[in-house]
């Protein structure tokens, strides 16, 4: 059942769900966290309504910048800004920003420690029709694999409202994962959202998990409908929402570990390097279980629907099903 | 105007602070002699004259901002740094050494002091775009930190660098100012066989920039220069500083071979001798 202490959307399971893409969450966060602090100033690279930083460039024109297609200097630039003591938020595709522009990311704002808020529009698969060249699956790893960079994946546009506006506090540089897509709404804005925290936004009606399912960003959704239909199945999970995925909940996913003593990964992002990865890394060093990557596999994406891509790359609901399935038969 | 007496007074200082560039670089055992020689001259104008700063206070919040983009010329940076009084000068020693605060390339983490950590080239200017954006956001046309980036010729090279030209020329950043460090070299020879930059002043102009060229040992020239800058109210300014690499030391002046070696300890007497009697102006290093 859905976590009751969570306040998530009741209407969730129902056919005609509320879609709103992730994208816009971070637009209206964005807005609000420019209302509430002045020092806060967005950047973009010729993308500005496509990721939805025009809220906030229309309200602040003078604390916005048109870079124009340039993400190099997206980065520095922005870096430049938060050493004056701004907290820049600057955007483009996941593809070309972290995609492109790594070593600026790295040096500028990672290595300077400088609070600059990267923010990667139009990641994963779902981008759909532009092909594998727009599809960013590379993303996460390439932040998290940096020192001092957090990296947040929201679930939904409500969660990536609260998370734009946490990241205009957390005083540090942080990568936030957009997606393109409409996606069902999973919370509320009672939901809580920590940087650093998780939630368990499903579980057993009673007993304990036979497997715990960790999600970051999109699939969530699919996610939910996976556990919802294995319980029906008679297997009882636990999903865990890890938009959070540094700095991550280590004791948050190694209690899931204890309980369920198995685990299914789920993200829109290569296998190697992701959260899945990172969950191992967790894992390995404290509490190794079983464990199973729902992701990509190695692969560039093509072009698509958004639900072909994602059950052609076998990321939908029933390969979750059965990645579930498969961890549960390798439990000691 | 310099008066003849500041001058003398910065001609002296710059020899200092290229003999502690020769020791440092001799003790450390790598790192590059040719850029930081010649750039010493406009470092210790800045530091010395132009920049409005508190070493004993380096976190002042009115102080000007120095970028420099090409961070492996940093022993003159870390050289005039300790010479204006940021740190002792026997911390100079400690170059490239395992847990100093003078690592071989700048790193702000360990030095705070430093306006930004480089290394890897054009990435500098587009900062000090940053900077001066939001010095523009705060105070307007009124704005009066002056934003300075010191970058080299060779890192024009990076694409990274014409981003920040066109988006500074786009902003009419009056109060960024780039010194370019024009001497001809990089690490594979001479700038116009490995990728030729010129005519470098009218592709700066071309992108909307405010053009100087002036020698960069000339203390005279540059301080003129830079007050011409600050009168530019509708463009940034480019200083192109025609520098001689190696400067000071007629045995490593103009050739490229000291982009990225440090000299050996017999290099090392020699050019100290060389500078103690300022390029011949004394007659001899006792006088």
């Amino acid at each position: 059942m859905l976590n009751p202490k969570l306040k998530l959307n009741p209407k969730i399971f129902n056919a005609d769900v509320e879609q709103v893409p992730i994208r816009k969450g971070f637009g209206l966060g964005l807005l609000a966290a420019g209302e509430e602090n002045k020092n806060v100033v967005a950047l973009c690279a010729d993308l500005t309504e496509s990721t939805q930083m025009h809220l906030f460039a229309d309200k602040f024109p003078e604390r916005f910048v048109e870079i124009g297609v340039a993400e190099q200097n997206l980065a520095t630039v922005a870096s430049g800004m938060a050493a004056m003591g701004k907290i820049p938020f600057c955007s483009s595709y996941a593809m070309f920003s972290p995609g492109r522009n790594w070593e600026q990311i790295r040096t500028t704002i990672a290595y300077n420690d400088r609070p600059v808020k990267i923010v990667g529009s139009h990641a994963g698969i779902s981008v759909g029709p532009d092909g594998g060249t727009h599809q960013a699956l590379e993303d996460i790893a390439l932040m998290r694999i940096t020192p001092n960079m957090d990296v947040v994946s929201p679930c939904d546009s409500i969660e990536a409202s609260k998370a734009t506006q946490a990241l205009a506090k957390s005083g540090r540089p942080a990568y936030i994962r957009l997606a393109r897509e409409k996606t069902p709404i999973i919370t509320t804005p009672d939901t809580p959202f920590k940087i650093g925290e998780s939630q368990i936004f499903w579980l057993p009606d009673v007993g304990i998990a036979e497997v715990g399912i960790i999600v970051t960003g999109g699939l969530m959704y699919r996610a939910l409908l996976a556990a919802k239909e294995l319980e029906a199945e008679g297997i009882k999970t636990k999903v865990m929402n890890l938009a959070s995925i540094k700095p991550m909940d280590m004791k948050g996913v190694i209690a899931l570990a204890k309980e369920a003593g198995a685990i299914v990964s789920v993200e829109e992002h290569q296998v190697a390097g992701g959260m899945g990865s990172a969950v191992a890394e967790v894992l390995a060093q404290n509490f190794p279980v079983p464990l199973e990557f729902v992701g990509v596999q190695n692969k560039f994406g093509q072009s698509g629907t958004p639900d072909e891509l994602i059950e052609h790359y076998d990321m939908g609901k029933d390969s979750i099903k059965a990645s579930v399935k498969k961890v549960l038969k390798r439990k000691i | 105007m310099l008066t003849e007496h500041k001058i003398k007074e910065l001609e002296v200082k710059a020899n200092e602070i290229r003999e502690s560039i020769i020791k440092m670089l001799v003790e450390a055992g790598s790192g590059h002699t040719a850029g930081p020689l010649g750039m010493a001259d406009i470092f210790t104008l800045f530091y010395f004259h132009v920049l409005k700063h508190n070493p004993k206070k380096p976190d002042w919040e009115e102080r000007d901002r120095l970028v420099l983009s090409n961070g492996h010329i940093c022993p003159v940076l870390y050289a005039t740094m300790a010479h204006a009084g940021y740190f002792p000068v026997s911390e100079l020693q400690t170059l490239r050494k395992f847990g100093t605060r003078l690592q071989g390339h700048p790193h702000r983490e360990y030095l705070p002091m430093l306006e930004t950590s480089s290394g890897p080239l054009g990435a500098g200017l587009s900062q000090a775009v940053g900077m001066a954006l939001a010095e523009k956001i705060d105070n307007g046309m009124s704005a009066d930190r002056y934003i300075y980036c010191f970058m080299s010729d060779g890192e024009l090279d990076e694409g990274n660098s014409w981003e920040a030209i066109m988006l500074a020329g786009k902003n009419r950043l009056r109060n960024l100012i780039a010194v370019i460090d024009r001497n001809n070299i990089q690490i594979d020879g001479y700038t116009e066989n490995i990728m030729p930059l010129e005519p470098l002043a009218d592709k700066w102009k071309a992108f909307n920039w405010h053009v100087i060229e002036v020698s960069g040992h000339d203390f005279q020239a540059l301080s003129e220069a830079v007050e011409e800058a600050k009168g530019v109210f509708e463009k940034p300014t480019v200083i192109i500083a025609h520098n001689i690499p190696g400067k000071g030391v007629k045995e490593f002046e103009r050739d490229y071979k000291w982009h990225g070696k440090p000299p050996s300890r017999e290099e090392a007497n020699m050019a100290l001798k060389e500078l103690r009697t300022l390029g011949g102006k004394i007659k001899s290093e006792h006088e």
